[in-house]
């Protein structure tokens, strides 16, 4: 007589996000969100802060540029929730988002840990980051606790 | 050769069906909307000198130039950003045509945006949002969902929505209005088949709460080209020539085509106002000097911003213009009486510009009394179209 077997110990789901498409003037940013840093770009020369990242400082002309760690604070500027098609990856409808940090530039995200009812203009929110395909994580934003 | 200012017409537009399934090639669309522009015009298609397309076109310039047995062509460009680009090919056509480079510039526009692959899809290729479109921002996009024009054009207007408390239902008004006018346009996909505000409340979530199904254009297959001359030479072929008298593209600082959250104020349109006061300069008009508009619809919430934009009324004001009838065929504005992209079919904004002409000859299926100018627009670009 066999022995029952055991059961598996669930396995955590595969992401299911697609992962960023990287290029060679935000490679920093997404490897720091591999390791759960959310980095800015700002003028190495005259510190203006820029995004979506690039070679060239609009100000100053400079390309020296440094990579910086964001507060990780903002708020919501602007959302919606993707109904339909149903987005790629994503189990539950997203709420996606453009994000108003607090360094005074913008970044195109998700709400998460929020009920699609509690989305309110404005609302304080704070980074934390989830995993995509391939092993790669993005920045995603939740409420503020009060 | 000399060159000297030469004032620039439109002799000839030409479109193929539209449709969801063209059953052949986008070149073969191409070929066929190139050469119908030709014969509305009177001229041979060997005589073209200039070609101008989107980025986004499939066809080659090359290809169309055998198709057509163009003899020796002078000039092409190609302009990015999408549907932006549809009122700037008109703006390039006039500059080629004013410098005295060209004479006979062909504008097309054809795709099987419908058969073939779908702009309201999930993406099955992200390499197309790599850089060399005008759309530069859209790879900040996709990893969070927001994979298709609809979510980025929604995330674009939610704060301009919220700040003036435009609800869906008022942007539902757009959308009757403009299946009103292709409901009489045997061209249009949707012939036949007005809807009620109550059709366009019922129909299925996008964007929630901003985009219905019935917000949003349609995917379509077809073609659409434009022959551009200079007026001297318009006066002399087939059709009643309509003047080019202004024409312009505005991309101010940060702005780009739909993945537009950098610049500073989320509410307004900056690049429909940089193109409308650069209009309003150029050709001595303003707002009120206009009978028709066609401006385009890929979502409802751009109309409203472009008509502000463009100053036909005042910041926040689109949705009270709106449901005072402005935009109806009585209206102080008749607008996209063609149905617009909602309602005749996406040629990308192309089958917009063509609508403007018509209104100026004074042969739109739904024709406006006594026009003598009409601006045509899309948002990064216009142009006013003005009888002789």
């Amino acid at each position: 007589m066999s022995t029952p077997e055991q059961p598996a110990a669930p396995a955590a789901p595969k992401p299911t996000r697609i992962p960023p498409i990287v290029t060679l003037d935000a490679k920093f940013f997404w490897e720091g969100a591999d390791k759960e840093l959310f980095l800015g770009q700002k003028c190495g020369d005259c510190g203006e802060f820029r995004f979506p990242p690039r070679p060239m400082c609009p100000k100053c002309f400079s390309v020296k540029r440094e990579e910086v760690p964001l507060s990780g604070k903002g708020t919501v500027h602007s959302w919606a929730i993707a109904r339909h098609p149903p987005p790629f990856g994503f189990k539950e409808a997203p709420i996606i988002a453009v994000i108003e940090l607090e360094e005074g530039i913008r970044f195109v995200s998700n709400v998460v840990g929020v009920g699609y009812d509690e989305v309110v203009q404005d609302m304080p929110v704070e980074v934390t980051f989830e995993p995509t395909m391939n092993n790669h994580k993005v920045p995603v934003f939740r409420p503020i606790k009060k | 050769m000399a060159r000297k200012f030469t004032e620039a017409a439109i002799a000839g537009i030409g479109a193929t069906e539209f449709s969801k399934d063209s059953g052949r090639s986008e070149l073969q669309l191409a070929a066929e909307c190139a050469k119908a522009a030709c014969d509305d015009a009177g001229i041979s298609p060997h005589d073209i000198d200039g070609m101008i397309t989107f980025t986004i076109d499939n066809s080659d310039e090359m290809m169309l130039a055998r198709c057509l047995g163009v003899k020796n062509l002078a000039y092409t460009t190609r302009i990015p950003g999408g549907g932006a680009a549809a009122a700037g090919t008109i703006f390039q056509a006039m500059a080629m045509i004013n410098a005295g480079v060209c004479n006979n510039v062909l504008i097309w526009r054809a795709m099987n945006e419908r058969s073939q692959y779908r702009f309201g899809q999930n993406p099955t290729n992200t390499t197309s949002y790599q850089s060399g479109n005008g759309t530069g921002s859209l790879l900040w996009c996709v990893p969070f969902g927001a994979m298709t024009p609809a979510s980025w054009g929604a995330l674009q207007a939610q704060r301009y929505m919220h700040k003036y408390g435009v609800t869906n239902r008022d942007l539902g008004l757009i959308s009757v209005q403009q299946r009103k006018y292709a409901a009489s346009n045997p061209k249009a996909w949707f012939y036949n088949k007005p809807i009620t505000l109550e059709d366009h409340q019922a129909s299925k979530w996008i964007m929630e709460p901003l985009l219905r199904m019935l917000d949003c254009c349609q995917e379509s297959d077809g073609g659409q080209a434009i022959l551009v001359t200079s007026l001297e030479r318009a006066r002399d072929l087939k059709q009643k020539p309509v003047r080019i008298l202004g024409a312009t593209q505005s991309i101010p600082y940060n702005v780009e085509v739909i993945s537009n959250y950098y610049h500073e104020d989320l509410t307004v349109m900056p690049e429909a106002v940089g193109t409308g006061k650069r209009l309003w300069e150029m050709t001595g008009l303003k707002p009120s000097d206009m009978q028709a508009a066609m401006i385009y619809d890929a979502f409802t919430p751009h109309v409203l911003l472009q008509l502000e934009g463009f100053g036909f009324c005042k910041p926040g004001e689109g949705k009270d213009f709106v449901k005072s009838g402005a935009l109806a065929i009585d209206g102080i504005l008749p607008t996209n009486t063609h149905g617009g992209l909602l309602g005749e079919a996406y040629i990308h904004g192309m089958n917009s510009m063509a609508e403007g002409v018509r209104q100026i000859r004074g042969t739109s299926v739904n024709q406006v009394k006594s026009v003598t100018n009409v601006l045509v627009s899309s948002g990064m670009a216009g142009a006013v179209l003005s009888a002789d």
